[in-house]
């Protein structure tokens, strides 16, 4: 004796939220019926283990039915086979947009390819995570990527509209497809201990100010690539290293401006070409992709790892960079100016996003 | 050539694609009406294809107008294969053929396809030029108003209401064609999507043709059903009540609105007041009563309130009078009046074949009295289909012939007049001329057929029902009855057609009432009902051997009297257990499965204050000697006695009022009444005790106590058998309703008036399987229990964040699909109300409600759903009732059963079973005569002002979808036509589609998705009257198939939400205002 069919279909869908989240979650129906009745949902309305699970496969087919709309959420609003109120819209597909933190560092900078998706019960068994959900959010990545690659204009713009995302999280996704086609290297040891935001926020710099649509965003190809004409640019102020000259005089002045304002100036001192010679270098090669990819790894290796090991405060390190950048200008043999602002302004930024103390 | 349609195609969206190489489609549209077919360009590669096509022109007769429905098939066109179909849409053109309904059909519909279910959308724009066509003797009835509303619409007026219209239709099922052994099942399902459509248009036609013969212009009520009959063909029958309905114009609204809204507190208190027949406020042509005045201008400035009482003169003197204006005298005092009201009536009645009414809700002062349920079945062998018919020949009938085999709608139609001749018939025993809140269905297991015809047997008003009954000099005839007057017996009191328990009316105290009220029509408005109503339901299972032809049929026609008579009994329980004493809505289904009959019976209970209270249930044992058996027996007593009060509790069933005013009263008859009084005796706060204040004095003459409630007269259980134990076991299983859910299947649930907009229709089914096939009736009983029981649990935790909230309208439909298959499919509505209001605004809200009547009168708009202030109910009608009836009332008879007669009857070749009028009777005289209260809160609905627009955001309309024929905190303001879709799904790929659930789950999305988007193309927002009156659900899981037939039902209409009139008072009523205002000097 069995139930053979249940269904319960309303005018307007009725969606639970929390049943929602155990469905992206990726639980299956038993499972989200066992956290249901932990949660009290029970006890609070007379309800029995039947009825959660009835409840539970309902909404679940629901969703299931759902979700090829919310892989293209412009056609949610326009579709008529469920009668959704807007509000509920947006919150399917805000929900099914959201990624775990824990996941994301896992797959950010990798070719979002079928050998990464094949990786995937990897990424579930070290983060916890089902490795229906990761499939998910993995496919969202994907998805996303697909539609803003082939798109003009501003890439935060395009995903908010495509996708109907609320800003800060079309922000997040604009972050994750930059990295993803820049594949810059986040999965090594010593940068294991950026989050995702920390990322996040350095893809929003570089993308503010290194790729072609920075400075016109009319401009065919648009944020996903870097500025070509800009990366050869910064070959040019290898001059600040190679130069003997230069690298003096930028030196004493910076100390000159440091001098007494901070604990660790000998530190700063004795650093100050190893330093500047590592920022100079990562400038100088990112023409290459290879390299392009290191960035992040080369901003601690070169610049973040010194600093901490001689214990520069987070303000030291401002007030470092700050002189640092200012100084160059007032070289006069230095004729880079604009490439120097661009590069420093962006470097200075995530340098300190990414200096934890 | 009295027509043209014209169809353009615009667009499509989200087509499927249909070329996999290029993930892209070239789409093009055949427009097809009739045998005309037209087509559009192709637009290639694209899934979003614009045709922007010209207008194509069809120019056709009305009558294939009416018949026919516009077909647009999208195609994907390929250049070396044949064409692949993407999609259907059928529109239904009706509508257009109403000058007052929609205009022009324009919106995007879900192209649908049998076998893929929706895929993508179409943008079509439909418009239909007419030409007027005065030949008498046309085929055609355009123009003709078709409702599933079971009332009189709420923008319009009945001024004659005709009768009853019935019509079938016969044809051959293309399923079981030969041809279907060789088409594909998607060619097969659309031949019978379209036949069925081409059916039901034409019967449509055939309706209004009769109804504009009996000199109407509209059906309400409007019903049809199929008949799959499998081999033997497919039936489309309908049935509906003509009427001629007026458009209520602005000055019409105010005296509507206090007709509707019962509530208006002069009203009753007139009536009651004066415990005579006394004429109601609208029919009053003198200056209003003072009472009537000051409760009025307690809350409305005087202006609109002279306005109002203007108005309602204007409605009378504007009723139709259209006839001589003979009749009968002007007697003006209520016996002989009523008695010469009868016979005019009766006569009038009496010349139709079948005095048959659809509706379950009447205009004011139509219903008088009730006489209880009649019913009649009887069981059918399709098989014989082709013998020659019984004889019994309708001649006018032979008109409808059509190319179809002549004995078939023949032996149909003779069916059914047997069938309504028996009802006829049982309502004249109840001495009654009418029957009211009329239904057919059928249940059809391979070649048995049982057919089902149900009622009320009624005495109506001659007023809406005769041309010339009502001259302005017979005004008095008119009489409005008091709120209790459709309690009160049409039989003969020394001649009861069965034995029942009469007491004094207890609220008029004049006349009988019975112990017990079963009818199939909703609570009247004017209806005083103590505290508030909930879903009652029989379920009964009872296996049966298999058989076949005729010996199955005679097995069938044995046990249904004894199926019938347990539901009623188990009915009757219940509605004691709950401390109830009338049933509305009452529903009752028996389907048939090869091994097993299905019965549920389902009501909608109410304490009526009129009635006698119910006596509780008592248990008797015939094995007195054995002590654990006593002790057995007083534990359920127990149970059985905390169950009624924790009910009477639940239901604010409250004590009666004396007790509030008189604590020595109450204390001296507390320990008598100890199961009577339950909880606190004094349940609301202020509000109750000051209205119960003021009219303390009369309240005090009450002395005439029946304080005979004992054991001797309750209800007796006897429980010496399993059956009895398996009974009460069965009454005390019912879970009751979660806290905050309330229930009925009726449209309005009494007690509850402060809707807000809060809505949710909602349909589930549920398919169980029997696996063991050797079950016993009892087991059989609890399965069937549980399931329904289950799937209602299932329901209030799903709605579970609406609640304060009542499920409305709920309608349960049973088949047994399978061998051991049970299937329960459930369409009802919730709609969430406003619990802290209930009490202590509800005074204020309700008065502030009417005076936005009166105020919403001078606009030019219609009659509003939600105004109506609740009804004091009529205190004083207790006061000078009571005073007026000496001496105890009969005192208690020993408990007597009653079961009507069943008669069995052999016709020449098949066994007939018909039932006699069902109002069984069980004991229980009422104990507390003198206690009865006044159902005394006066709640008022509150309109809400949440209003759930759908965000200007979005390109697509909300369209509410509602079984009742209002929506809450809205008013209607336009009727756009009937809805009436019929759609097969099928799949060869069950798994694939998530199984059957999953299949069920997206067809029934589907559904609604395609009534929704022909609701907006129409021009609507709402669906009123919504119901799903089929749901046949095949499956074959091994070959991983299954199929689906939906009908659905409903009026399309066009609702404004009261806040946004609010909001936008428009100009074009200061027209209106000079005609109401003129009205005043009458």
């Amino acid at each position: 004796m069995s139930v053979e069919l249940d269904v319960f279909v309303g005018n307007t869908t009725i969606m639970d939220k929390e049943v929602y989240q155990l469905w992206l979650n990726g639980y299956t129906v038993n499972d989200a019926v066992k956290v249901r009745m932990e949660g009290g949902v029970m006890e609070e309305c007379e309800a029995s283990a039947e009825v959660l699970l009835s409840d539970t496969m309902d909404q679940f087919r629901t969703f299931q039915m759902c979700e090829r709309l919310l892989q293209n959420p412009a056609k949610l609003a326009n579709q008529l086979l469920f009668q959704i109120p807007p509000d509920r819209q947006a919150m399917l597909i805000e929900r099914y947009y959201a990624f775990a933190d824990a996941f994301v560092r896992e797959v950010l900078g990798k070719k979002l390819s079928k050998g990464t998706k094949k990786d995937l019960d990897d990424v579930s068994a070290k983060t916890g995570i089902t490795l229906k959900s990761c499939r998910r959010q993995f496919d969202n990545f994907k998805r996303v990527f697909k539609v803003v690659e082939e798109l003009k204009g501003p890439l935060v713009e395009n995903i908010r509209q495509h996708f109907l995302l609320p800003d800060q999280l079309a922000r997040d996704y604009a972050a994750i497809v930059f990295f993803a086609n820049n594949r810059f290297e986040t999965g090594k040891k010593k940068l294991q201990y950026l989050t995702f935001q920390d990322f996040a926020f350095c893809a929003g710099q570089l993308i503010n100010n290194w790729t072609v649509g920075a400075v016109d965003n009319m401009v065919e190809d648009m944020d996903v690539d870097l500025d070509k004409e800009f990366l050869q640019d910064l070959k040019d102020l290898k001059i600040l290293i190679a130069d003997k000259d230069l690298l003096d005089q930028h030196k004493s002045l910076v100390c000159v401006a440091l001098r007494g304002k901070t604990k660790v100036f000998n530190e700063m001192e004795t650093n100050f070409k190893n330093l500047s010679r590592g920022l100079v270098n990562i400038a100088a090669k990112l023409t290459n992709p290879k390299d392009v990819r290191d960035f992040f790894i080369d901003l601690v290796e070169k610049f973040i790892e010194p600093c901490k090991s001689d214990r520069w405060t987070a303000t030291d390190v401002n007030l470092y960079l700050t002189h640092y950048t200012n100084s160059a200008h007032i070289l006069d043999s230095f004729k880079y100016q604009t490439v120097w602002t661009r590069y420093m302004g962006v470097i200075k930024s995530c340098i300190l996003r990414m200096y934890h103390e | 050539m009295p027509g043209k349609l014209k169809a353009k195609v615009v667009a499509g969206r989200h087509l499927p694609v249909m070329d996999r190489a290029s993930d892209l489609t070239d789409a093009f549209v055949e427009v097809k009406f009739g045998t005309t077919t037209f087509k559009t360009d192709v637009c290639p590669k694209s899934l979003n294809p614009q045709w922007n096509s010209e207008w194509f022109k069809f120019e056709v007769d009305d009558e294939d107008l009416q018949d026919e429905p516009l077909q647009i098939t999208v195609l994907d066109h390929d250049t070396y294969s044949a064409n692949d179909a993407i999609g259907k849409v059928y529109i239904d053109i009706d509508p257009l053929l109403c000058s007052e309904a929609a205009t022009v059909i324009s919106g995007w519909f879900p192209i649908y396809d049998t076998i893929h279910g929706i895929r993508g959308e179409i943008n079509v724009l439909v418009k239909v030029d007419l030409f007027n066509d005065l030949n008498r003797f046309r085929q055609s009835s355009c123009g003709v108003k078709f409702f599933c509303t079971t009332s009189i619409p709420r923008c319009f007026r009945a001024v004659l209401i005709h009768g009853f219209v019935e019509e079938l239709v016969v044809n051959e099922d293309p399923e079981y064609q030969w041809i279907d052994r060789i088409r594909t099942p998607r060619a097969s399902n659309e031949a019978r999507q379209r036949l069925i459509s081409l059916m039901s248009g034409e019967l449509q036609r055939k309706i209004g043709l009769k109804v504009l013969e009996m000199g109407g212009n509209a059906v309400v009520g409007y019903l049809q059903c199929f008949d799959l009959e499998g081999e033997s063909g497919l039936v489309v029958r309908a049935i509906g009540t003509a009427c001629t309905l007026d458009k209520i114009s602005s000055t019409y609204t105010a005296a509507i609105v206090q007709n509707l809204s019962n509530s208006s507190p002069s009203k009753d208190m007139k009536e009651a007041g004066f415990g005579e027949e006394a004429p109601g406020v609208p029919l009053s042509s003198g200056p209003p009563t003072p009472l009537r005045a000051q409760t009025f201008s307690s809350f409305s400035p005087s202006k609109s309130y002279s306005r109002q009482s203007s108005s309602s003169d204007t409605e009378l003197s504007l009723t139709p009078k259209t006839g001589m204006g003979s009749g009968g005298s002007a007697g003006k005092e209520a016996g002989p009046l009523k008695a010469l009201l009868r016979q005019q009536t009766q006569s009038a009645l009496e010349q139709r074949e079948f005095p048959f009414f659809t509706l379950t809700g009447f205009p004011p002062a139509f219903l008088l009295h009730v006489g209880g349920v009649v019913s009649a079945r009887s069981v059918k062998l399709l098989d014989r289909i082709h013998n020659p018919a019984l004889g019994n020949t309708r001649s006018y009938k032979l008109l409808d012939w059509n190319s179809f085999t002549a004995d078939e709608p023949e032996t149909r139609d003779a069916w059914w007049e047997e069938l309504r001749q028996e009802i006829k018939s049982h309502a004249k025993a109840l001495g009654c001329h009418a029957v009211v809140g009329y239904s057919e269905s059928t249940s059809i297991c391979e070649e048995v057929c049982i057919l089902s015809a149900s009622g009320t047997a009624a005495i109506l008003s001659s007023r809406f029902v005769q041309d010339g009954a009502l001259d302005t000099d017979h005004r008095f005839e008119d009489v409005a009855p008091p709120a209790c007057g459709f309690c009160h017996i049409p039989y003969d009191e020394l001649n009861m057609p069965f034995p029942a328990q009469l007491t004094y009316c207890h609220c008029c105290r004049r006349h009988k009432v019975p112990d017990v009220l079963f009818t199939t029509i909703d609570v009247p408005t004017e209806a005083n009902v103590t505290g508030k109503g909930c879903l009652i339901q029989a379920r009964l299972c009872r296996t049966k051997k298999k058989g076949q032809g005729e010996g199955n049929a005679t097995a069938i026609s044995n046990l249904l009297p004894f199926l019938e008579y347990e539901l009623h009994t188990q009915l009757l329980n219940k509605l004691k257990l709950r401390g109830m004493n009338a049933l509305f809505g009452l529903r009752v289904q028996i389907s048939v499965g090869d091994t097993m009959l299905l019965g549920l019976a389902s009501a909608t209970g109410v304490y009526l204050t009129a009635l006698p209270s119910p006596g509780g249930i008592q248990i008797a044992g015939k094995t007195p000697n054995d002590i654990t058996y006593e002790q057995h027996i007083s534990n359920m007593q127990k149970k059985i006695n905390d169950t009624i009060a924790k009910n009477k509790e639940l239901y604010e069933i409250n004590p009666p009022k004396l007790f509030t005013l008189d604590p020595d009263a109450f204390r001296s008859i507390n320990t008598e009444f100890v199961e009577e009084v339950i909880g606190s005796p004094i349940p609301e706060p202020r509000q109750r005790s000051r209205l119960f204040r003021s009219h303390s004095e009369s309240s005090d003459e009450v002395l005439e106590l029946d304080l005979s409630h004992g054991k001797k007269d309750a209800f007796v259980l006897e429980i010496d058998d399993t059956d009895a134990i398996e009974d009460i076991h069965s009454l005390l299983t019912d879970a009751p309703t979660p806290p905050g859910f309330y229930s009925c299947n009726t449209e309005i649930m009494p007690g509850i008036y402060n809707w807000t907009s809060g809505l949710q229709m909602f349909t589930s089914v549920r398919v169980f399987r029997l696996s063991n096939a050797n079950l016993t009736n009892q087991g059989l009983n609890k399965i069937f229990n549980d399931l329904c029981e289950n799937l209602l649990k299932s329901l209030y935790f799903k709605l579970r964040s609406m609640v304060p909230c009542c499920l409305c309208h709920v309608n349960f439909i049973v088949a047994v699909p399978e061998d051991e298959l049970i299937q329960v499919a459930v369409t009802a509505v919730a709609m969430s109300f406003d619990k802290d209001q209930s009490q202590e605004n509800g005074r204020q809200s309700g008065d502030k409600t009417l005076m936005k009547a009166i105020t919403e009168n001078e606009e030019q708009l219609q009659f509003p759903l939600e105004l109506s202030a609740e009804s004091p109910s009529n205190p004083l009608s207790c006061a000078k009732g009571l005073s007026e009836v000496s001496g105890p009332l009969p005192s208690a008879r020993a408990p007597s059963v009653d079961h009507s007669s069943f008669t069995d009857r052999c016709s020449s070749w098949i066994e007939q079973l018909r039932l006699k009028a069902h109002t069984i009777r069980r004991g229980s005289i009422k104990t507390m005569s003198s206690l009865e209260k006044a159902s005394p809160v006066p709640e008022g609905r509150s309109r809400s002002l949440r209003s759930n627009r759908s965000c200007p955001g979005s390109s697509i309309t909300v369209v509410k979808m509602t079984p009742l024929s209002f929506i809450p905190g809205a008013k209607i303001i336009k009727y756009l036509g009937i809805i009436n879709m019929f759609f097969i799904r099928e799949t060869t790929s069950l798994r694939e589609e998530g199984g059957v659930s999953g299949f069920l789950h997206s067809f029934i999305a589907e559904v609604f998705a395609m009534v929704r988007a022909h609701v907006a193309a129409l021009g609507g927002n709402a669906v009123v009257s919504y119901s799903m009156k089929e749901c046949v659900f095949m499956e074959n899981p091994n070959k991983n198939q299954a199929q689906c037939l939906i009908n659905v039902s409903g009026d399309a209409v066009i609702f404004i939400r009261e806040s946004e009139l609010e909001a936008t008072p428009s100009q074009t009523q200061s027209g209106n205002v000079q005609t109401s205002s003129n009205g005043e000097g009458t």
